[in-house]
């Protein structure tokens, strides 16, 4: 048997509480595209930020073809011929291809000469590796795909035969994948070694050779490609879990209340991040949105709720098209209710105090006070009366929002949300970070809305949460909208389509 | 408690201690350097302004100037704006002091009594200071929030153009013909009478200094910053998208609408120096008057935690420290009054550019108590 | 307008150029490594203050500009500490900086030389004087073209020295592994990083060569162009620097150009207390807010545009 290309053995870290990589052990094959696939948090880019020198592991040990190595920085794993695409380019946008290739590789005082070799050795690897790229042209000016393939140059001409890619194919056009995937296995075919990460089956079945699925910080399950199939991965991927018991009855949907029609987004690249998704959401429903993040599902919550316009499309809610509103406050106005998916950056303001924070986006309402004044003891009864309703810990409203847990932070802001009697209640991510009683009196509220006769758009990332709550569950994609189910829908089933797999489509 | 978070009273409380202490140890060194006894010039500094009652209020009228600069930067700080343009914006709102004064207040005062008279021109020269001060401010918040150029940049450009548009202003415009001097006629019209004008029509004797019921002004500022900042839904919404600019946004506050609305109240506060200075102090529009205030301002900000409480305390403070620096160098000819600067210029190294050095090791103590 | 004066004016415009060359190349390299420099003025006039006192002091105007660019330099790691290793505020350190530098030149000097903050005038032989190079008397005293021989031949050694500067920085910049990095750093420093290089001593490298290039200027106010050191005799010119940098674009040749055009509109309202343009009277005050004005107009966007690098005045932090 030949050596490995890379082990890893034991590979132990945490951040703070969160344990990211538990005893990994894994072990890449000489001129293979090894894939590593798994959820959002499941350790897989930390994993590979230790491989490449970004972070060090607090345990477990590293070995490049069969020698322990330590690497103790980027230019180490460089040194030991590994290169790494991030899913964010390091490109210095203003520079050539070229004066970026040769970024850290300069060898000498002049780059003069540096440039001359490696634009010989560009043209070289394009013919060799179908990368082809004017080596002249700024950055700034080639597509994502192309500055994607600059990226690769960098790192072979630093001389890598690993290479890391993570999440290659989040920011290209179908075309622009299957052109890396031809380049991938051009790459193996010459001798090299590739590790690609990412939450799509499709790519794994298509590309590579092997394949390691990781869960909650541990490799579960490796196999090869070709003995495996996605219903396996899926499962390995989500793993069986214990539904979360929340008792409710079936839902009684009433009117459509908010209808989303073809709606676009895209992002500056113009790439559509939100692409042609339409659903309607009835009084007195849940409708959950799964998808492992990144698939759109944040930049449609912005859409819906006003904190961006969508490129086309409509969104009609209460019969009026609101597609058009960049203005959060007068969808409020509306009655449209959001907790966001991230609670430090929008929900709340972590400097404010609890009071402060308790009304962030009501500053305005009638009861808080008169013309521009704002009536503090209003302030403090409503808030008060908010976090004894919805038992927040301590229900002190001049204790800074920073110093209150996740949970109790989340309670602040549903009770706000609930407290302004809405009739939608967009909700993302509601138990994100969030402990496990809190987690039960979260779900409770939101289907004690639901059961009031008002409407909820829910997105998660937790599986769990999605199936136990939701009346209709919806699956996007890479920004589409791959399928609706209803709340008796299988993980595997599920598991599925959140990798991209439609049996609609195949 | 999360790590790095100190309690309330060391943040606002023993840090800007520290940082003061720190700064005089640091000038004590550059008086050292010179040959004289570090003690004896800061005990001078310190002790001597508070000695007199004519100190005290020479301290009280600095202190009134440093309260409208430092509410200035103070309120840009909060919306997590940058105006280092205090400086022109006080120095521009002359125009709106002097202006009333010299133009409708000999009308009013040949028309109606003087005590009715003189109180509607000083009013209309507030309104104006603050007005012109205002548009000042506004202007770099709407270039920042409109088009893109950022406010640090543009108030340091408008700080040497206003430099210019006042040397014309008062020379060509304000400037009496056949007068000698580049400065307006005497503001009569508009006149505030100093602690020691006002002793004397109530019949007590106080010492001469420029102290002036324009204090009242700036301590009404102070409490009305007070009061938008924490009382009033503007002020909640200038904090939320100073605090965080996307949480502001998905409350539906518009940031562009805060920054300039923030810039034209920061600007206008600055200008009310200019009405305390021209009409209390100077009673004529003179040049450069506001002699570095405006900077002054940033180091108050900073040391009095952008609160206006602390301000008022700061500027006390800074005010001290200026009365001192003048007193030290009467008292000492070798150490000159610029070592205020040195002072000044230390406070805003520590307790803005290199605020975090201390917070650290501070939290780690605290840690360790806890 | 009275053209006699023209070569007076143009011989002007050098001299008030090359502060501003200096200083605005401080600033480029500084900014192009992404820390924000608002303290040229400072370093510039601790630099005066210090060339000037040591000068007079030593009786050499060699030892002035060394123990001037060694302040200088001081100025500028006391910044760069703040700016690379604490992340602070980079602006408030510049304010600081040009505050401790004004308060200790007038404080120091006062005690040293009792003259009230200024020092003691300098003999010829204690500053920079025009180079006196083989047939330069039969140049500048040529019939008719002599008065514009002097605008370029009648300079001392540190003008020179700031004209060659600008090539040599431009070339450093675009043509050297240093360069390279350096504007690399200030635009992506993820990038540099994950490249394996230091962005902490990429940007400490940058702010001592910022140092130098202020000391640099400041000695030329004190010990070439005058002959003493008063009190804020920068008198703005650090921020007049600046003004011109962004008016060039963070590029070394556009800031030449902009440097002697502001060189230019001083040396225009030193000669003349204003101009008569087409029968109006343009006031003095025109020519030294142009400058700031043009800027104004220029970074809204209304003519042309100024991006500054991207990551000009991060605080870079490794976490993501």
């Amino acid at each position: 048997m030949t050596t490995p290309a890379i082990e890893l053995i034991g590979i132990d870290k945490r951040f703070g509480a969160v344990h990211a990589n538990i005893d990994v052990n894994l072990t890449i094959a000489q001129g293979s595209i090894h894939g590593i696939i798994g959820e959002n948090g499941a350790g897989k880019s930390t994993l590979m930020s230790i491989l490449f020198g970004f972070y060090h592991a607090d345990k477990g040990e590293i070995k490049v073809k069969g020698q322990p190595v330590r690497i103790k920085s980027s230019t180490d794993a460089i040194s030991h011929g590994i290169g790494m695409v991030h899913q964010h380019f390091m490109l210095v946008e203003p520079f050539t291809v070229l004066e970026n290739v040769i970024l850290g590789a300069e060898g000498g005082a002049l780059i003069g000469p540096a440039l001359a070799k490696a634009r010989a050795s560009l043209k070289h690897l394009s013919d060799e590796y179908e990368l082809d790229v004017d080596p002249d042209a700024l950055i700034a000016d080639l597509p994502v795909g192309l500055q994607q393939r600059v990226e690769i140059l960098k790192a072979l001409y630093k001389g890598a035969e690993v290479l890391i890619l993570d999440e290659p194919t989040g920011v290209l056009t179908p075309a622009e994948a299957d052109h890396l995937f031809r380049i991938l296995k051009t790459l193996r075919d010459e001798g090299k070694t590739v590790i690609l990460i990412t939450h799509k089956l499709r790519e794994i079945m298509a590309i590579t050779d092997q394949v390691s699925v990781m869960r909650r910080g541990e490799v579960v399950a490796n196999f090869a490609t070709k003995d495996t199939n996605v219903e396996q991965l899926a499962e390995a991927m989500v793993g069986r879990r214990v539904l979360l018991r929340v008792d409710k009855t079936p839902a009684k949907p009433g009117d459509v209340l908010l209808d989303v029609r073809n709606v676009t987004w895209r992002d500056k690249n113009k790439v559509a991040r939100v692409d042609n998704v339409s659903f309607t959401v009835r009084k007195g429903e849940i409708v959950g949105i799964a998808g492992v993040s990144g698939n759109g599902q944040s930049e449609l919550l912005d859409v819906i709720t006003g904190i961006t316009k969508a490129a086309s499309g409509e969104v009609f809610f209460k019969g009026e098209d609101v597609a058009a509103i960049d203005d959060a406050g007068e969808l409020r106005r509306r009655g449209m209710a959001h907790v966001p998916e991230d609670r430090h950056h929008r929900g709340l303001i972590t400097s404010f105090s609890a009071a402060e924070s308790a009304i962030l986006g009501y500053q305005y309402a009638p009861d808080l006070g008169k013309g521009f004044r704002l009536d503090r003891d209003a302030v403090i009864k409503r808030v008060r009366r908010e976090m004894e309703e919805f038992d927040v810990r301590p229900p002190d409203p001049f204790l800074k929002s920073a110093k209150f847990s996740g949970g109790n932070q989340q309670k602040i802001i549903l009770a706000r949300e609930i407290g302004s009697n809405p009739d939608l209640l967009v909700i993302g991510q509601p138990t994100r970070g969030v402990d496990i009683g809190a987690i039960e009196f979260i779900h409770r509220r939101i289907i004690a809305l639901r059961d009031a006769g008002k409407a909820i758009l829910l997105v998660s990332v937790e599986l769990d949460e999605i199936r136990s709550l939701s009346d209709r569950i919806l699956v996007m994609f890479a920004g589409r909208v791959m399928g609706e189910r209803g709340p008796d829908a299988t993980e595997g089933d599920l598991g599925l389509l959140m990798a991209g797999v439609s049996k609609e489509a195949a | 408690m999360q790590r790095g978070e100190l309690p309330t009273w060391v943040d606002v409380g023993l840090i800007p201690l520290i940082n003061l202490t720190i700064a005089f140890i640091v000038a004590g060194l550059v008086v050292l350097i010179i040959g004289e006894n570090p003690f004896q010039a800061i005990w001078i500094l310190l002790s001597t302004p508070l000695s007199s009652l004519s100190g005290w209020f020479n301290i009280i009228y600095y202190a009134t100037n440093f309260i409208f600069t430092g509410l200035c930067v103070a309120v840009a700080f909060h919306a997590g704006l940058f105006n280092i343009g205090g400086e022109g914006q006080a120095y521009i709102g002359g125009l709106g002091a002097a202006t009333p004064g010299l133009l409708i207040g000999g009308v009013l005062a040949s028309a109606l009594p003087f005590w009715v008279s003189q109180p509607i021109t000083l009013l209309l020269c507030l309104i104006a200071s603050f007005a012109i001060g205002a548009l000042w401010g506004w202007f770099p918040g709407y270039l920042q929030a409109k088009r893109g150029s950022h406010i640090v940049i543009t108030t340091i450009m408008l700080n040497y153009i206003t430099s210019s548009v006042m040397v014309y202003m008062i020379n060509m415009v304000f400037r009496p013909v056949g007068k000698m001097a580049v400065e307006s006629r005497a503001i009569d019209d508009a006149y505030i009478m100093n602690a020691r004008e006002i002793g004397r029509v109530i019949g007590l004797k106080l010492p001469a200094s420029p102290l002036n019921p324009g204090l009242f002004v700036a301590l009404a500022a102070a409490w009305g910053v007070w009061y938008l900042l924490w009382r009033t839904k503007l002020g909640y919404e200038i904090r939320a998208v100073g605090a965080n600019m996307d949480a502001s946004i998905y409350a539906g506050i518009n940031p562009s609408r805060i920054i300039m609305i923030t810039m034209a109240i920061s600007g206008g506060l600055a200008g009310l120096m200019a009405f305390h200075e021209v009409l209390g102090a100077q009673h004529r529009l003179v040049l450069e008057y506001v002699q570095g205030a405006g900077f002054v301002g940033i180091a108050v900000a900073l040391m009095g935690r952008s609160h206006p409480l602390g301000i008022v305390l700061a500027a006390l403070l800074f005010g001290l420290l200026y009365q001192g620096g003048t007193e030290l160098s009467f008292a000492n000819q070798n150490i000159n009054r610029d070592m205020v600067v040195v002072i000044q210029g230390l406070v805003i190294l520590f307790m803005g550019a290199l605020e975090q050095t201390f917070r650290p090791y501070l939290a780690a103590v605290f840690a360790k108590v806890e | 307008m009275d053209f006699s004066i023209l070569p007076e004016i143009l011989s002007s415009t050098i001299r008030m150029s090359v502060p501003l060359i200096l200083a605005c190349l401080a600033g480029l390299w500084s900014e192009r490594s992404g820390v924000v420099d608002i303290g040229l003025e400072g370093k510039m006039l601790a630099g005066a203050f210090v060339a000037a006192s040591a000068a007079a002091t030593f009786h050499s105007p060699w030892i002035g500009l060394a123990l001037a660019i060694a302040v200088s330099i001081a100025f500028s790691l006391i910044h760069g500490y703040a700016a690379i290793n604490q992340r602070g505020n980079q602006v408030v350190s510049g304010v600081a900086i040009n505050m401790l530098a004004a308060g200790l030149a007038v404080v120091i000097g006062h005690s040293w030389f009792k003259q009230g903050g200024r020092t003691p005038q300098l003999d010829d032989a204690s500053r920079f004087l025009a180079i006196d190079f083989p047939g330069k008397d039969a140049l500048v005293n040529m019939e008719g073209l002599g008065p514009y021989m002097r605008i370029l031949f009648d300079h001392s050694i540190l003008t020179y020295a700031a004209l060659a500067l600008v090539p040599l920085s431009a070339w450093t910049l675009a043509k050297t592994r240093f360069g390279l990095r350096l504007r690399a750093v200030g635009e992506n420093p993820q990038a540099v990083d994950t490249a394996g290089i230091s962005v902490a001593k990429l940007r400490y490298q940058a702010v001592i060569i910022a140092g130098v290039l202020c000391g640099i200027a400041g000695a030329y106010l004190s010990t070439a162009l005058q002959t003493s050191f008063v009190r804020d005799m920068s008198g703005g010119r650090g921020f007049l620097a600046l003004t011109a940098l962004i008016f060039a674009n963070w590029r070394a040749w556009p800031a030449l150009w902009a440097c002697l055009l502001f060189g230019f509109l001083q040396a225009v309202a030193n000669f003349m207390q204003g101009a008569h343009f087409m029968g109006i009277d343009i006031p003095v005050q025109v020519f030294n807010s142009l400058p700031y004005v043009m800027t104004i107009v220029l970074l809204a966007g209304f003519i042309g545009k100024s991006v500054p690098p991207k990551a000009d005045g991060v605080p870079y932090t490794k976490d993501r």
